[in-house]
C-alpha cells in the first residue's frame, strides 16, 4: 500500500511495538495482575510492558484503578489491610513481589509524587536531602551536590538557590510540586510514579511541571496518572485507557488520540457517554 | 447523520456547535450544487442573467468558507476535539476548501456563457452538456455521501471520476478537430476547453471530498492510495 510515509517528513519518530518490547526496552512488565479490595476486584488481568525512557500515562474514569495500578508499582498497596494480589510485576526483569525485596529498596528505585504537594515542614535543602539522609549520606559535599543537582532537574534552582535553608512551606502550589519532585530523584530513581501531579496546580504551574516531565523522560523512566486527557496527550509517549478494572487499550500517544482502536476508548477521549 | 455520532457528547453545547458547523457545511454543499447547476444551463443556453447570477453567488460561497473555517477554529481551540471528532474536523475543513474551489470552476464556467458566440459555436457548447450533467451526478452524490457520511458510498463515486476523466478525453479529441479544420474557431473553442477543464476539476475535487469521507470514517490516509488498497480498507 503506498502511503506518505512519516519518513518523508523526518521527525515523527516510529511508536514501540508494545507487545513486543525487547528486555532492554522494558522498564516494567506488568504480568496478570489481578487486585482485590477484599472481596472486591479492582484490577483484572492487566498486562502490559511500560518502555524504558519513554512517559507512559493512564487514562480513565474515577474509579476505573488507574491509581491502584500505578501504586502497585512501588507496592504502596502493601500498606492496605485487605488488598491481596495476584500475578505479578518485574522491574527490569526481577520480581518486585518477590519473596525477598526489600519494599524500601524498592521505593528508591521506583519514586512517587502524589496530587497534593507533600513537602516536609522543614527547609527546601532538608527537603531534597531526606531521602539521602535516610541512606546514612553524611557528606557535605555530596549533600550540596545533590541539591543543586535535583533542584535544576526539577526547573526550580533558579527560584530558590538563594533561600535553600527557608521553609518548604512558604513556596507556592506549583513550587513545592516540583520540590517534591526534586526530592523523589534526588536518590536517583530508575522510575518515577506521578499520580495526578497538576491537579491541585494553576495552568501555568501545570504547564511547568508538563516540561519538566518532558525533561525527566531522558534520565527516567516516567508513569503518569492524569485526569487531564489533554495532559496525558501532551506529555505521554503511550497512553494506558482503562475502565472499571480493565486495560482497554494501550497504545502509542499519537494513535489513541486520533484513531483509537476501541469504541470504549472513543467514547471516554471524546467526551461522549458511555 | 447517525454515522456522524455527534449527539452523544455529555457537553450538549459542544454537540450542538458539531452539529451547527455540520448544517453549515451542507447548506453550503446545496448551494455549490445549485451554482453548478446554474452555470451548465446558463452556458448552454446562452443565458446571460444566470450567470450574473452565478457570478454573484460565488461571494456567497466565500462567505460559507470563511465562516466555517472560523466555526472550526473555535471548535478546536475551546473543545480540543480528539478521535473521530477530531477527524471531522480536519475532514470538514478540507472539505469546504474543495467546495469552493468547485465554487469557483462554476464561476469560471458562467464568465464562459457571457461570451458571445457564433450559432455553430454556441453548438459546441451544449457539447459539453453530457460531461457538465455527469459531473453534477457526481457532486450530488459525493454530498450525499458526506451527509451519511457513508464509506461505501464515498468509494463508489470515488471511482466514477474514471468515467469523467474518459468523457473530458473524447471532449478534448472532437474540440482539438474543429480546432484543425477551422484555425479561425480557436478563440471560442478556448473557451470551450477552459469549462471543460473546470468540469473535469470539479470531479477531482469531489473526489477528494471522498477521501475526506473515507479518512473520517476508517481513521486511515487514503490520499495517493490505489484502488484496490482502497477497498481493502
Amino acid at each position: 500500500m503506498i502511503t506518505v510515509s512519516p519518513k518523508t517528513l523526518n521527525d515523527v519518530p516510529a511508536p514501540l511495538d508494545l507487545a513486543n518490547l525487547t528486555p532492554e526496552q522494558t522498564a516494567l512488565e506488568i504480568k496478570d495482575l489481578n487486585l482485590f479490595y477484599g472481596e472486591k476486584q479492582a484490577l483484572q488481568n492487566i498486562s502490559m510492558k511500560i518502555p524504558k525512557g519513554q512517559v507512559t500515562a493512564f487514562i480513565g474514569p474515577s474509579g476505573c484503578g488507574k491509581s491502584t495500578l500505578l501504586r502497585c508499582i512501588n507496592r504502596m498497596n502493601d500498606l492496605v489491610d485487605i488488598c491481596r494480589i495476584e500475578g505479578g510485576i518485574e522491574l527490569n526483569g526481577e520480581d518486585i513481589y518477590g519473596k525477598h525485596v526489600d519494599v524500601a529498596a524498592l521505593r528508591r528505585k521506583v519514586g512517587m509524587v502524589f496530587q497534593r504537594p507533600n513537602p516536609f515542614p522543614k527547609s527546601i535543602y532538608e527537603n531534597v536531602v531526606y531521602g539521602l539522609r535516610i541512606t546514612g549520606e553524611k557528606n557535605r559535599r555530596v549533600l550540596d551536590e545533590a541539591v543543586e543537582r535535583s533542584l535544576k532537574a526539577a526547573a526550580l534552582w533558579n527560584e530558590v538557590k538563594d533561600r535553600l535553608h527557608d521553609s518548604a512551606l512558604g513556596l507556592s502550589g506549583g513550587q513545592q510540586q516540583r520540590l517534591v519532585i526534586a526530592r523523589a530523584i534526588a536518590i536517583e530513581p530508575e522510575v518515577l510514579l506521578l499520580d495526578e501531579p497538576t491537579s491541585a496546580l494553576d495552568p501555568i504551574s501545570t504547564l511547568t511541571i508538563e516540561e519538566l516531565i518532558n525533561d525527566l523522560k531522558k534520565k527516567y523512566t516516567v508513569v503518569i496518572v492524569t485526569h487531564n486527557m489533554q495532559q496525558a496527550a501532551r506529555v505521554s509517549d503511550q497512553t494506558a485507557f482503562m475502565y472499571m478494572g480493565d486495560l482497554i487499550e494501550y497504545s502509542d500517544t499519537n494513535t489513541l488520540f486520533t484513531t483509537p482502536a476501541k469504541k470504549k476508548t472513543e467514547d471516554y477521549i471524546t467526551g461522549r457517554y458511555g | 447523520m447517525d454515522n456522524l455520532n455527534v449527539g452523544r457528547h455529555i457537553s450538549g453545547q459542544f454537540n450542538e456547535d458539531l452539529e451547527r458547523v455540520i448544517n453549515h457545511v451542507m447548506s453550503m454543499g446545496g448551494l455549490v450544487e445549485k451554482q453548478l447547476k446554474d452555470a451548465i444551463n446558463a452556458m448552454i443556453e446562452g443565458d446571460e442573467k444566470l450567470a450574473k447570477k452565478v457570478l454573484k453567488g460565488d461571494y456567497q460561497v466565500n462567505d460559507y468558507e470563511v465562516n466555517i473555517d472560523d466555526e472550526c477554529t473555535r471548535i478546536i481551540a475551546k473543545r480540543q476535539p480528539a478521535a473521530g471528532d477530531l477527524r471531522l474536523i480536519m475532514a470538514i475543513i478540507k472539505t469546504i476548501t474543495d467546495l469552493e474551489r468547485i465554487g469557483d470552476e462554476a464561476e469560471k464556467i458562467a464568465k464562459v456563457a457571457q461570451e458571445s458566440f457564433s450559432k455553430e459555436q454556441r453548438d459546441l457548447l451544449v457539447s459539453l452538456e453530457n460531461l457538465g450533467q455527469s459531473v453534477l451526478v457526481m457532486l450530488q452524490a459525493t454530498l450525499d455521501a458526506f451527509t451519511r457520511m457513508d464509506f461505501d458510498a464515498a468509494l463508489k463515486v470515488h471511482q466514477t471520476d474514471d468515467k469523467i476523466d474518459r468523457e473530458y478525453e473524447g471532449l478534448m479529441r472532437q474540440l482539438m478537430t474543429y480546432m484543425m479544420e477551422d484555425p479561425r474557431s480557436i478563440p471560442q473553442i478556448m473557451s470551450v476547453i477552459w469549462s471543460a477543464r473546470a468540469l473535469e476539476r470539479i470531479g477531482d475535487r469531489c473526489q477528494n471530498i471522498c477521501e475526506y469521507i473515507m479518512y473520517f470514517v476508517k481513521g486511515k490516509v487514503v490520499r495517493h492510495t490505489s484502488p484496490e488498497d482502497m477497498e481493502n480498507l
